[in-house]
């Protein structure tokens, strides 16, 4: 009598399927389901619309233009990204550091980052020429502004509690940025690190567009130019394969970087 | 000789059409004396916990510390506020360290003493009766707790002055009996000044040698009492009439210094 009510539990945990884990692939499989179907019925030319199955057929025969350009493309990106960290957490750290440089430089930063970076590859090209240089600047220039607003904001929002603790004791003002402003706003400059490789690969991308002769952004224009559009489709795939990537190790990293902050998630 | 003295103190908030906190602040606390403040809400009882720690300077009057003139924060006192301030991305441990860090006297010899420096947390988690949960992360104690750890920060860098602001304030009766215990043997042992701010009354008759009451907003002091009881005290105390004829005393003139606010 007792054990009857056990044996269909341990069945449905045997037969359990990890929906969650699935989500993603089925959706995304879906997605090209309906897509292939769609093209299909409606009968739209390849030239404006390519089903997903002739989009593969144009990566397995544009496979060494389309890895060369990838890998150039994640290159520039990453380098104007690791820059965009590096000068995003300086700049962060000063802007947070005191009220005044906070007051004095957001508006500054604000007005900046409202500016179009497309309307800046002319002047970076003009001042480095066509190529690598001016893709990994517009990376970096794009990508590094959340990066110090969130870091500044961590900073600048320290509970003034904590900071009474600290002053008295006697804690100068680097005191209270070592052991309280810095790991406080650690989860910010990791949360915004997803936001900024996302942006990075718009902004490298939209240069190698305008100015390169390399890259995947160069690729589909010069795609474009002869029409061929199921190329422009893969290498908007392939993009789109990267950046999710990316983004899936920045989530790791600020995952395991600040466990923490993720308390309520953890089962404790 | 007292070891603060507050006189004749104003302190305004936010410039000079701010909030008047408190007004013609007089109060002298003697070295090894345990006082307890009490009054209506928002009368300045934590203003006047930071300007005894030096986290504000009045507009007027003077605050002395231990023979010293306070123009910035003191370094011989331990403060404990009534919401715990831990930070999360510390162990328990690593918290109740984090004074040590930072007073002058004690970052230097840090590093090369840890394990002496660690003992001494234990111990102090130990008198708490958080024996063992050093390594546990804040956020994964109860709120009591943290409460109790709060204070173990607040005495490991042995102050000469303890500052408690409502520490008790989120605690169930049982655990609050259990800390004034701790509190009260701390200063028998160490004959720490302490200076206690609360809103019950019992706690302050039970604890204090001499207990302030203030007016409302802006504060002052319109009293003071002397409590008489002998030390040890014991839990049972508050059972005696003596006791419950001070604590109603105290209620009376706090009752009456709300409505005449
Ligand atoms: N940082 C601040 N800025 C402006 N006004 C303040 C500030 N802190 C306190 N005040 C004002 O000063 C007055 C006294 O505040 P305080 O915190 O000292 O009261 P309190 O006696 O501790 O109250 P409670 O018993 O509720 O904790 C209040 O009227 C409050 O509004
Ligand atoms: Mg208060």
């Amino acid at each position: 009598m007792t054990d009857i009510p056990a044996r269909p539990a341990v069945r449905a945990a045997d037969f359990k399927v990890p929906w969650i884990r699935l989500a993603p692939w089925l959706y995304t499989i879906g997605l090209f389901v309906v897509w292939e179907v769609a093209v299909r019925l409606s009968g739209l030319p390849h030239t404006v619309l390519p089903a997903p199955s002739r989009i593969f057929q144009a990566i397995v025969q544009y496979w060494g233009p389309i890895s060369r350009n990838s890998v150039q493309t994640l290159y520039t990106t990453l380098l104007g990204f690791g820059l965009a960290v590096v000068a995003g957490l300086g700049i962060g750290l000063f802007i947070g550091w005191s009220k005044t440089i906070y007051a004095g430089l957001y508006p500054l930063m604000i007005g900046f980052n409202a500016i179009p970076k497309v309307a800046l590859v002319p002047i970076l090209v003009i001042w480095f020429g066509i190529g690598t240089v001016p893709a990994v600047l517009t990376a970096f220039l794009i990508s590094f502004f959340p990066i110090v607003v969130n870091v500044a904001t961590g900073l600048a929002t320290i509970e003034p509690e904590t900071e009474d603790v600290l002053r008295a004791l006697g804690a100068k003002k680097l005191d209270i940025m070592l052991k309280v402003g810095i790991p406080r706003s650690m989860p910010y400059f990791f949360g915004s690190l997803k936001v900024a490789i996302t942006l990075a690969f718009v902004g490298s991308v939209v240069s190698e567009t305008v100015a390169s002769n390399n890259g995947l952004g160069q690729m589909m224009s010069q795609a474009q130019s002869q029409f061929n559009v199921p190329l422009v489709f893969a290498g908007l795939l392939a993009l789109a394969v990267e950046g999710i990537a990316m983004y899936a190790v920045m989530a790791w990293i600020e995952k395991r970087s600040t466990g923490w902050a993720h308390r309520s998630t953890m089962g404790n | 000789m007292s070891l603060v003295s507050i006189d004749n103190v104003d302190m305004r908030y936010g410039g000079a059409g701010g909030t008047l906190a408190v007004q013609g602040l007089d109060m002298k606390v003697n070295k090894g004396e345990f006082v307890a403040v009490v009054g209506p809400s928002g009368c300045g009882k934590s203003t006047l916990m930071k300007l005894v720690t030096g986290l504000h300077i009045p507009q007027q009057g003077t605050v002395i510390v231990a023979n010293e003139h306070v123009t910035k924060p003191v370094s011989i006192v331990g403060m404990a506020f009534q919401n715990p301030t831990m930070l999360p991305w510390r162990t328990t441990l690593d918290n109740i360290l984090l004074p040590l860090e930072i007073v002058e006297r004690h970052r230097h010899r840090l590093r090369a003493n840890k394990a002496e420096y660690v003992a001494k947390a234990e111990a102090l988690l130990a008198t708490v009766g958080l024996k063992g949960f050093g390594d546990k992360f804040p956020w994964q104690l109860s709120g009591g707790m943290q409460q109790r750890a709060n204070l173990c920060r607040a005495l490991i860098h042995e102050p000469e002055l303890l500052m408690l602001d409502e520490p008790f304030g989120a605690l169930d009766a049982f655990t609050r009996e259990e800390l004034w215990c701790v509190i009260r043997d701390l200063h028998a042992a160490r004959g720490t000044t302490i200076m206690l701010v609360t809103h019950d009354l019992r706690e302050s008759v039970f604890l204090a040698d001499r207990i302030f009451v203030m007016s409302a907003r802006p504060g002052r002091v319109i009293a003071e009492h002397r409590v008489e009881f002998a030390r040890p005290r014991d839990l049972a105390i508050m059972y005696e009439p003596a006791f419950n004829d001070k604590v109603q005393q105290l209620r009376a003139q706090i009752a009456e210094a709300r409505v005449t606010a």
